[in-house]
């Protein structure tokens, strides 16, 4: 049990609300994935819905005082950037390649 | 890729990557973790060199072809299988070796045997689609 997550506690109601701030900032970087004029823009959109969901699990970790949850948060924050720099490999090739066209 | 940031970022989370997935291998059998999900942030530590260092470097790391590690793990799989069949069990049973150390507790087992050849055989298949995708 971590110290001072009784209901009502400070670290409880703060856990809620950095939750429903989380959410929303996720919400907005799905809208961005759909939107976003460019792709660059898409794939900074993904790598910050990547950190985002990083920090969901850490809350409901700490929600639900499930230490267990963390180790699948430390392998998302250690992994999650890999898909942003595959993308960015692709996306300077494929300028490269329309330059020499 | 060629980027200091990249490069130097790559020399301190590789060795976490490594050190997280035999953490995960190990940790398998009573809790979440295991084989598979270890090969994979092993192998994703692999391709995170070879992105920041290039695919020759990772190969050179890498020492023998993924390809070998396939064979290698699914050799020590079938092993652990049939260690317990040679022991009088059933195939696959769970074969435990447990010795009582003053400071700590030893436990070997087929379980275990066969978790590293998971491992193994996870870590060969990614970083094969891995390479043979750069080849094209």
């Amino acid at each position: 049990m971590i110290p001072g997550l009784g209901s009502g506690s400070l670290l409880a109601a703060g856990a809620e609300l950095a939750l429903v701030l989380v959410l929303g900032s996720l919400l907005l970087g799905f809208v961005r994935v759909v939107r976003g004029p460019s792709l660059p823009d898409r794939v900074m959109a993904l790598d910050m819905i990547g950190l985002a969901s990083v920090s969901v699990i850490v809350l409901v970790a700490i929600q639900t005082d499930q230490a267990i949850l963390m180790d699948a948060a430390i392998a998302l924050a250690l992994i999650s950037f890999l898909g942003t720099l595959a993308f960015a490999r692709f996306i300077e090739r494929r300028d490269r390649e329309e330059r020499d066209d | 890729m060629n980027s200091v940031i990249l490069r130097t970022a790559t020399r301190l989370l590789i060795g976490l990557l490594l050190l997280f997935s035999v953490f995960l291998l190990l940790r398998g059998h009573d809790l979440p973790g295991g084989g598979f999900i270890g090969g994979l942030v092993a192998a994703s530590a692999i391709a995170l060199y070879a992105i920041a260092e290039g695919f020759e470097r990772a190969f050179a790391l890498l020492r023998v072809r993924p390809r070998t590690l396939i064979g290698v793990g699914l050799s020590a799989a079938v092993t652990a299988g049939l260690l317990a069949a040679v022991a009088g069990d059933v195939f696959l049973t769970g074969l435990w070796w447990v010795r009582e150390f003053e400071a700590f507790t030893l436990k070997l087992s087929t379980p275990l045997l066969f978790d590293v050849g998971v491992y193994l055989v996870v870590v060969g298949v990614v970083l094969t689609m891995l390479f043979s995708l750069e080849e094209h």
